[in-house]
């Protein structure tokens, strides 16, 4: 009977891997999210010479969890004039463009178990990093459609600021991201991270790097680049109308974009799960995976410690800095990448 | 905005700015490894200055006695009118003050009173005064009214008239 059964799987091997690799991907992910709102929280505290919340728990970590619960206990209002439809997808948007784009995201090398050989990722597309950009602009649908939809001027102005800015900005990341894929000559994520075995691109491409960075920070709608948030002018922007567990599938949104803009940053340009500087022994995945969270925690440290040093930027002197430095920048990066290439 | 001359100005101003950014995070990070300045309160509560104008008391002489002789200056100085007096005489066998007087009831409404210090500026014999017990909440309203009694009962300073926690310390500023 047994026999049977394994014999009626055992062609199917790979697709109840890809499903257990999912599943603990999209738990991982979204289980991440409280504990980087606490570390957001905890450091922008310190920061601000204080100490960030402390009485929830062990230094303050149930916070972001009595902060879940009580946005789940809290009542969702819909306002009669929203297109309630709309209303309803934009979030779901948000949410499942942020996971989908995770999904891209090799995290380790393979390594093999019970004859199985598995890669740590769901997906490896030959085309990653086109796919990955691809399915991250489609979370900009989700906040055009939130602001569209709540039928509210302040919504519609973040939904559309945002919008405009997030597709600026993926110009230059575009164009940064280029220089290494001709270095690499590969579009996928594993390969470009193995390229990197010796020296990290971000050696070969540091101004690539800066850029990238920078529009990183710009995509995920991050300070200094919270324009469609600007409390100020905007309320709440896109989100103004939302509360309850639709305000914070946009909070998740967010902040899984935060870690999957980091992991980006650190296949790209850090070398991803290679250390240089201290041998890591790899201990079947544990090793190259720990390598690779350091240096994605590092990068989210980075962007909380950039939102707690920097003012917001005026919305035209971003758009001027998106359009006039960013993108000529990039394209003087991807020339003067192309002609050493064809020179050596 | 870019409307510069030279090569060399655009440089030049990229560095200042880029430098200036620098300093930027270098303040933020010297601020993230300097001890915050927070005092956890119910854990560690901070010693008041000596003159700060917390809850009230009545004083006693080195006698025993008390100060006050119910001359109700306190109360006819009082801008909310939330202290009451009724003075009464004393006698050989009940000698409660020095004077001829003495206050027999003597009762402030902490709810109404706005701290301001005028009973204690017009006391002739500083029998009232305002000290630096601020932890004044409670869960019933009638304990607002302050009777001679209580008012004088003098707690330790900055103690839980419960102490809840007991885990109070006082810190040294």
């Amino acid at each position: 009977m047994i026999d049977s059964v394994i014999d009626f799987l055992a062609p199917y091997t790979f697709l109840i891997v890809g499903a257990v690799k999912a599943v603990i991907i999209a738990i991982g992910l979204l289980s991440s999210v409280p504990l980087l709102v606490w570390l957001e929280r905890r450091l922008m505290g310190r920061f601000q010479v204080r100490l960030g919340p402390n009485r929830v728990g062990p230094f303050g970590l149930g916070q972001p969890f009595a902060d879940s619960l009580k946005l789940l206990f809290k009542e969702s209002i819909v306002q009669n004039s929203a297109d309630k439809f709309l209303f309803y997808l934009a979030p779901a948007v948000v949410v499942f463009t942020a996971i989908v784009t995770f999904s891209l995201i090799p995290f380790g090398k393979p390594f093999e178990i019970f004859d199985q050989k598995i890669g740590m990722w769901v997906a490896n597309v030959n085309v990653g990093i086109l796919f990955v950009f691809a399915i991250s602009s489609m979370g900009i649908y989700g906040i055009v459609l939130a602001g569209l939809s709540s039928n509210n001027k302040y919504s519609l102005m973040g939904g559309l600021r945002s919008s405009a800015q997030m597709i600026s900005y993926e110009l230059t990341l575009g164009l940064a991201a280029l220089g290494v894929i001709m270095i690499t000559g590969s579009l996928n994520l594993q390969e470009i991270v193995d390229a990197q075995k010796t020296v990290p691109n971000i050696l070969l491409q540091p101004l690539a790097f800066v850029l990238f960075y920078i529009a990183g920070v710009a995509e995920t709608n991050r300070a200094p680049f919270d324009l469609p948030e600007a409390e100020q002018e905007l309320v709440a922007g896109f989100h103004t109308e939302y509360s309850g567990m639709k305000f914070a599938m946009f909070f998740m949104g967010e902040y899984i974009n935060m870690i999957t803009m980091s992991a980006l940053i650190t296949l790209l340009f850090l070398g991803g799960w290679h250390s240089y500087i201290i041998p890591v022994p790899d201990l079947l995945f544990i090793g190259p995976l720990l390598v690779f969270s350091v240096k994605v925690f590092i990068l989210l440290c980075i962007l909380i410690w950039l939102r707690s040093t920097f003012p917001r930027i005026r919305y035209d002197r971003l758009m001027t800095f998106g359009w006039k430095i960013l993108v000529p920048l990039a394209m003087l990066n991807l020339m003067v990448t192309s002609v050493f290439i064809v020179i050596f | 905005m870019f409307k510069l001359q030279s090569v060399t100005q655009l440089a030049n101003e990229t560095v200042v700015g880029v430098k200036n950014l620098l300093t930027g995070m270098g303040v933020t990070f010297k601020n993230m490894i300097s001890p915050p300045t927070t005092q956890c309160y119910p854990e560690i509560k901070r010693e008041m200055p000596a003159r700060y104008r917390g809850r009230h008391f009545l004083t006693r002489n080195s006698e025993g006695l008390e100060n006050c002789v119910g001359c109700e200056l306190c109360a006819a100085n009082c801008p909310v009118g939330c202290i009451h007096v009724e003075a009464a005489e004393n006698s050989e066998g009940n000698r409660v003050s020095k004077g001829e007087r003495y206050a027999r009831v003597y009762e402030i409404n902490l709810l109404r009173c706005i701290y301001c210090g005028y009973c204690e500026e017009a006391c002739p014999e500083d029998a009232v005064i305002l000290r630096e017990h601020y932890e004044l909440a409670n869960y019933d309203r009638d304990c607002y009214i302050a009777d001679k009694e209580e008012l004088l009962t003098y707690p330790e300073p900055n103690q839980f008239r419960v102490n809840y926690l007991g885990n109070t310390t006082v810190v040294k500023k």
